[in-house]
């Protein structure tokens, strides 16, 4: 009876604190702290294409439209407006109109206006007289025709044709609105934005300041007085800083299930989830180099892969099997695990590595003959550990091979001049769109195609996928598109990664994205209940 | 010594020429540079781009006119901007050195503070319980990597203070800095302390037996005295010496040590700069570095003259 009641009186006490929390008024003050894994290489999200820039430099900025901060999928159902307070497109879908939000400043006190959008998009196009040193998403922008302004609260995308996923790019948070009045250098050093925190100062191994903007636009936002990022490399003392509460978060998804249960081992009230961030490990083949300009060598190497082996070992068991595109639930557009499971080297491990034996045969292999080969990969754990799983199994299809790891800095250099013959690559996905993946990573001349993969057909349904408006219809397609680019053994994916982010119960409104590691970084809303 | 002095001063300047020339060939003959590094973190490469970026950043001229280029910098205090930063590299340089400089000085203040009496102790009460305490001690300093000792002094004290020591913000104040830096410099000292318990040990033993020192004995002088003042005195040159190699060893080499106990110093910063190929932050910090190291060495050798009179420089 006792147990009984005190049970009761534990769930009454657990309802009241939940009623409690979750009916919480927001408090407004504190320094939101977070470690960093290394120092940014600017400040520039324009410039540079790792998450380690967009995590706190996002909260700097406003895009047009951005993805809502507290919905984990991103979607194009889950876009909202931000500087630009509608959107509407012409019938013929060629035109893409925002209204512009009035009273928005940027951090030095010059009011924002339709002019800033158009510089931007001129920068990004490289119309503009100023450059970018690095403008490694100007593709996203290929169908943009031209930007045009109508006065200081109106601006209009002229398209080259439909691409409804126009919107989800500028939704990401790689694509902020920089302001006319300020140079591509100084934004990587010294940034202005219109967003809720203002850059204060970033010093290189030790850390980045935010400051509260006391002007932003939406009114009562940001709650927090500030962001402060330590960097701290090594990830050990990282985990020992959260754990010991120097630091309030982790780094967005830094976290393997492994440290995630050390640290919810030594801190029972941590905060921890794992979601996938959209980064796919795959195999990069030389498709130009004999010999494997051979079809069937490249298919007999997509059959020795075990895809569960590589996600047990390398991130015990969280990670997921698909196609080039986030699988589901989490992914919007990716084959299916049953879709999967048709495709050239997805299904019995034992059975696909049988034929791949026979393909090896005929091409004249065997284990006392075996393929020579090097693996190719940049010196980086999260490179090297997969290189070796594969490595492994490609001994059992009678390839021999050595891993080559190459120094991180000369990876993508000796990949662009096409001097490998196998690696192991991992590729990021800045939204989860369709468009962004193939035209990235698969079509023809795009310096993001490393394998060189070229099929003009398939290209007509990138083209094709990209104009259709109705979601049901592309998705269709999509999958088709991305069944093909599998079979055709054009960058056989091995795995796609989970990985999680801790925080302290007392930081509240703290969404993680599951289907980007790009886009959830705004912070204007978070709290500190302390 | 004018003419010694002068000898040396020239002999230093040759040094510093050699690892000039040295550290920028080097850095050169690593692949990838800059433009590379950058564009590596965009996953991409855009050869036009690049190039336009070399060209921008100097890259694309004689190695032989960049060579010059950055020493007739050096000779008038112009340092060059850092490539990452795209600040003056001295603003980049200048801040860390006193960071490390505390850390190197507490760590070289404990391996003396600990090394110098406790190898005199073990050496006096040799094969005594003490000694084979201390010995022990000592090997043990000697045989745990940096790193592992570093993390496991974080670990104890997350576990049993429910704090960390380690470096988020600059700390204020005379007792905060003597706190933040005093527990890894102990992580580093140890190591020292080891070394030269160990070399001043040997030493001692070595001396104790000369004739001198029983003389010394027999002319009834104490324990103490015969210790510190006759024996230690003839003992302690190859300690400083070793003192010396330390002491330049720590201004650039603790690169673990700052690691694991996050602190912003020239060690860390230097790898961070070599990651990114930022030439103008090597070479100048690798000169900065090695005009410690050769300093030290030149202020070992002026200390040799007044230990033992009877060393005469000319």
């Amino acid at each position: 009876m006792t147990e009984k009641l005190t049970a009761l009186a534990a769930a009454a006490l657990a309802l009241f604190t939940l009623t409690t929390a979750q009916s919480a008024e927001p408090k407004h003050g504190g320094i939101l702290k977070f470690y960093h894994r290394e120092t940014p290489p600017s400040m520039s999200i324009h410039e540079e294409a790792t998450f380690s820039v967009n995590a706190p430099a996002m909260a700097i900025f406003n895009n047009l439209v951005v993805y809502d901060q507290h919905k984990p999928q991103n979607s194009m159902d889950t876009i909202v407006p931000e500087l630009a307070t509608s959107w509407a497109w012409s019938k013929d879908n060629l035109q893409l109109t925002f209204k512009l939000r009035s009273g928005v400043k940027w951090h030095d006190g010059v009011p924002f206006t339709a002019k800033d959008v158009k510089c931007t998009f001129d920068l990004l196009q490289g119309k503009a007289q100023d450059k970018f040193r690095k403008n490694p998403r100007k593709d996203w922008y290929a169908q943009v025709a031209d930007v045009t302004v109508n006065g200081d609260s109106e601006v209009t995308f002229h398209m080259k044709r439909p691409q409804p996923s126009i919107l989800a790019m500028l939704a990401s948070g790689y694509t902020p609105i920089y302001p006319c009045h300020v140079s591509a250098a100084q934004m990587r050093t010294n940034p202005i934005g219109t967003g809720p925190f203002k850059f204060v100062e970033m010093k290189q191994n030790e850390s980045i300041k935010l400051v509260k903007n006391p002007d932003y636009w939406k009114k009562g936002l940001p709650y927090l007085d500030g962001i402060e990022y330590t960097i701290i490399q090594n990830r050990a003392t990282a985990v020992l800083a959260f754990v010991a509460g120097k630091v309030d978060v982790t780094f967005p998804t830094e976290m393997t299930a492994a440290l995630e249960k050390d640290i919810k081992a030594q801190d029972k009230t941590a905060i921890c989830e794992l979601a996938p961030i959209n980064v796919s490990t795959n195999l990069i083949v030389n498709r130009e180099n004999p010999p494997f300009n051979n079809l069937e060598l490249r298919k007999a190497m997509a059959l020795a892969l075990d895809r569960k082996s590589f996600i047990d070992i390398i991130l015990q068991g969280q990670g997921d099997v698909g196609g080039s595109l986030l699988p589901p639930p989490e992914g919007v557009w990716g084959l299916s695990p049953a879709q999967a499971k048709t495709l050239i080297g997805y299904g019995d491990v034992n059975k696909d590595r049988e034929e791949a034996r026979a393909i090896m045969t005929k091409l004249g292999y065997s284990a006392a003959n075996p393929l020579k080969i090097k693996v190719s990969t940049r010196n980086l754990a999260t490179y090297r550990d997969p290189a070796a799983v594969l490595i492994d199994q490609l001994k059992t299809i009678f390839i021999d091979a050595e891993l080559e790891p190459v120094e991180s800095g000369a990876w993508f250099a000796k990949v662009a001049r096409n001097d490998y013959s196998v690696g192991l690559n991992l590729t990021g996905n800045g939204i989860d769109d369709p468009d962004q993946t193939f035209y990235e990573n698969y079509s023809c001349g795009s310096e993001r195609n490393y394998t060189h993969y070229c099929n003009k057909d398939l290209e007509k349904l990138f083209d094709q996928q990209s104009q259709e408006t109705n979601v049901a219809k592309r998705k269709k397609l999509v999958n088709e598109i991305d069944e093909k680019i599998q079979n055709d053994i054009a960058r056989p994916i091995l795995f796609h990664a989970r990985t999680g982010t801790c925080w302290k119960p007392y930081v509240k409104n703290m969404t993680v994205m599951n289907n980007s590691v790009y886009n959830g970084y705004r912070y204007e809303d978070l709290w500190l209940d302390k | 010594m004018g003419s010694y002095l002068v000898r040396r001063f020239f002999l230093m300047l040759l040094t510093l020429f050699g690892i000039s020339v040295l550290v920028f060939a080097m850095l050169r003959v690593v692949p990838g540079n800059i433009a590379d590094i950058l564009f590596d973190s965009a996953g991409m490469i855009d050869v036009k781009e690049k190039a336009k970026l070399e060209v921008e950043l100097g890259l694309d001229k004689p190695i032989i006119v960049q060579y010059a280029a950055w020493i007739g910098g050096l000779a008038h205090g112009d340092l060059g901007y850092s490539y990452v930063s795209e600040k003056p590299a001295i603003q980049e340089i200048a801040p860390r050195i006193p960071i490390t400089a505390k850390l190197a000085g507490l760590a070289l203040a404990f391996s003396i503070l600990f090394g110098v009496p406790l190898g005199v102790v073990s050496a006096v009460r040799q094969n005594s319980k003490l000694d084979y305490a201390l010995r022990v001690i000592s090997l043990s300093g000697l045989s745990m990597p940096a790193f592992w000792l570093g993390l496991l002094i974080l670990m104890v004290f997350v576990k049993y203070f429910g704090t960390i020591p380690i470096y988020t913000n600059p700390p204020h104040g005379f007792w905060n800095q003597l706190w933040l830096f005093s527990i890894p410099a102990a992580a580093v000292g140890f190591r020292s302390s080891a070394l030269v318990m160990r070399l001043t040990r040997s030493s001692m033993l070595e001396v104790l037996r000369q004739d001198y020192i029983r003389t010394a004995r027999a002319k009834g002088a104490s324990e103490q005295n015969v210790n510190y003042h006759h024996a230690l005195r003839n003992a302690v040159l190859p300690v400083v010496t070793v003192i010396g190699i330390e002491a330049a060893f720590l201004m650039g080499g603790l690169i673990v040590t700052e690691t694991v106990f996050n602190i912003p110093g020239i060690a860390r910063f230097l790898v961070e700069a070599i990651r990114w190929r930022d030439y103008p932050i090597v070479q100048n910090l690798v000169m900065f570095i090695a005009f410690v190291a050769v300093f030290i060495n030149f202020l070992v050798d002026l200390l040799y003259a007044a230990l033992d009179p009877r060393i005469k420089y000319s």
